[in-house]
């Protein structure tokens, strides 16, 4: 890392070559909200984007490195710069004479630096994010066509032939531009957009992101510094499991087992005397299987999600209730399994086999709290046969308006819509 | 019932159910599909009400309103603007140019063609 205060270098120079933060910011790949926070020195800049910035003002990085001082120092400096009331110049004596108070302070202000960047990343993504705008534009077009096409067809009982033919065509036409439409916001928003390294994800979500484009082969390899320092330790920790989990089921051993019971976790894991969990995520990893992988821990909430397609995983907020995976961390060494279908209600919905299972644990032993954790893994099934369970990803983007379950309305319903508010029943 | 009605919008199927709906109450509508003209269009045809899409190719929506505004021949000219959920920020903005009234995307027909009856005078 260097220096927080190369960012006042970095502007000086900008404005010198009359550069626009944003042409500077896009040369460089990083956001403009970015630049903005590292040329106020209120973000330390990476090595590897302080090189492309520099690139960017034609100049090299030494350039912009600044001379005085250790990074804590300098951290130090960029703090009293956000304080006009902190004494610029009594830094390096804060530092040393009261080295503790230092590191606190340096601490909290990081902290609020991540938070703000993950602000302002939101900030942008919501109000310029290009392809969101645009998809959502599109599906609204085609909804409003639809709409006011579709009430002339019911309504006008003197409509002539040329016309009704015109209005049939126009619909067909909306109509599969609609389901287009709906269908890439979905696969958007699913995907979590355009995730980057500033701010704009939590650990969890680049760490996943990280997992994702290596196809969640990740067992040997180094975690990319793009990582925020959060996310390169969960993945480290991930890394570590994975390992393990090669080490009690090895690739011949797995595969034989693998085809003696299919992917059927706790058989695998018995018949190799292996960890259960370790079996979940082995399969889960397994790139030609193509299956899923949610885990949560006791309060439910998602801790680790690989997607699989057709079946959308929540970004924010709470999981569907109904997923075996909510009875399994209730129900801990219970081997929880049903068959779903997502989205609406259909002859034709996808469906899946869910199988969950949930363990304990007491790390601090018999004086410590007991630790939940469920996995629950996601196999695409066929269409069709016996009546399933209705599932969706969240109640917000749930297409089942009357679930039992449902705990808040659906966006997807009108606001006062029937049957689209939360269960009272209990 | 006469009365031309000018309607500036690009999506061709939201386009032809508006024309169909308001020739049906007896209204004249002429068609433009982009902003690009728009005020040769306005100072050709002298309707009495401008029917604009806020999202237009070449020129927006909100530009077309401000021309028109600014024109003393045409400050008073009564525009219904078409927008679409979410874009408060950008109805602020017509607002403070001085659009007549609004119409949300997806609207509902009826709304539409009560919306043109009030802005066409009650005619």
């Amino acid at each position: 890392m260097v220096a927080a205060l190369s960012g006042s270098k970095l502007r000086a120079r900008r404005i010198a070559l009359g550069l626009r933060q944003g042409d500077v910011a896009q040369a460089a790949g990083v956001s403009a909200s970015y630049l903005n926070l590292i040329e106020h020195n209120r973000r330390r800049v990476p090595t590897d984007v302080l090189a492309r910035l520099a690139a960017a003002l034609n100049d090299a990085p030494e350039a912009f490195a600044d001379g005085g001082g250790g990074a804590a120092l300098d951290d130090l400096r960029a703090v009293a710069l956000a304080w006009p009331s902190a004494e610029l110049a009594r830094a390096d004596e804060f530092a040393q004479r009261l080295p503790g108070w230092a590191e606190a302070v340096l601490a909290m202000h990081q902290r609020s630096l991540a938070q703000e960047a993950a602000i302002a990343a939101v900030n942008d993504r919501m109000s310029h994010d290009p392809h969101l705008s645009a998809s959502l534009h599109e599906v609204l077009s085609a909804v409003a066509s639809v709409r006011s096409t579709s009430v002339i067809l019911a309504e006008t009982d003197d409509l002539e032939p040329e016309w009704q033919a015109r209005f049939m065509r126009n619909l067909d036409q909306d109509s599969a531009r609609l389901a287009k439409g709906a269908e890439a916001l979905m696969r958007y928003l699913d995907s979590g957009g355009q995730i980057d390294a500033q701010g704009s994800a939590s650990p969890q979500e680049e760490v996943e992101a990280w997992a994702s484009s290596l196809d969640w082969q990740i067992a040997s390899g180094d975690i990319p510094s793009t990582l925020s320092a959060p996310a390169r330790d969960m993945a480290r920790a991930l890394q570590a499991d994975i390992c393990a989990d090669h080490a009690s089921l090895p690739e011949a051993a797995f595969r034989a087992a693998l085809s003696a019971h299919g992917p059927d976790p706790l058989a695998i894991a018995s018949a190799l005397n292996a960890p259960p969990f370790a079996a979940f995520r082995r399969l889960a990893f397994a790139p030609e299987l193509g299956l899923g992988l949610v885990v949560c821990d006791g309060s439910g909430t998602l801790v680790l999600r690989r997607a699989v397609a057709g079946f959308s995983l929540p970004r924010f907020g709470g999981a569907c209730p109904l997923w075996p995976l909510f009875t399994a961390i209730a129900r801990p060494m219970q081997a929880i399994e049903a068959v779903v279908e997502v989205g609406a209600a259909s002859p034709n919905a996808p469906r899946f086999a869910l199988r969950a299972f949930g363990m304990a644990s007491h790390p601090a032993g018999f004086g410590g709290p007991e630790l939940r954790r469920a996995m629950m893994l996601i196999i695409p099934a066929s269409a069709g046969g016996p009546p399933a369970l209705g599932v969706g990803a969240t109640c917000r983007t749930c297409q089942r308006l009357a679930c039992p379950a449902r705990r808040e309305p659906s966006i997807l319903a009108g606001a006062t819509g029937p049957n689209s508010g939360p269960n009272s029943g209990l | 019932m006469a009365g031309h009605i000018l309607l500036i919008e690009d999506e061709p199927n939201i386009a032809e159910a508006i024309r169909f709906l308001l020739g049906r109450d007896g209204w004249q509508v002429t068609l433009l599909t982009t902003g690009q003209g728009a005020s040769d269009e306005i100072a050709r045809l002298c309707p009495k009400l401008v029917i604009l899409d806020l999202m237009l190719p070449v020129r927006s929506g909100l530009q077309i309103l401000t021309d028109i505004r600014a024109d003393p021949a045409t400050q008073d000219l009564p525009v219904l603007m078409l927008t679409a959920k979410g874009q408060e920020r950008d109805r602020e903005a017509a607002l403070a140019a001085g659009v007549s009234n609004f119409m949300t995307k997806p609207f509902d027909n009826s709304e539409m063609r009560a919306a043109v009856r009030t802005l066409m005078g009650g005619a």
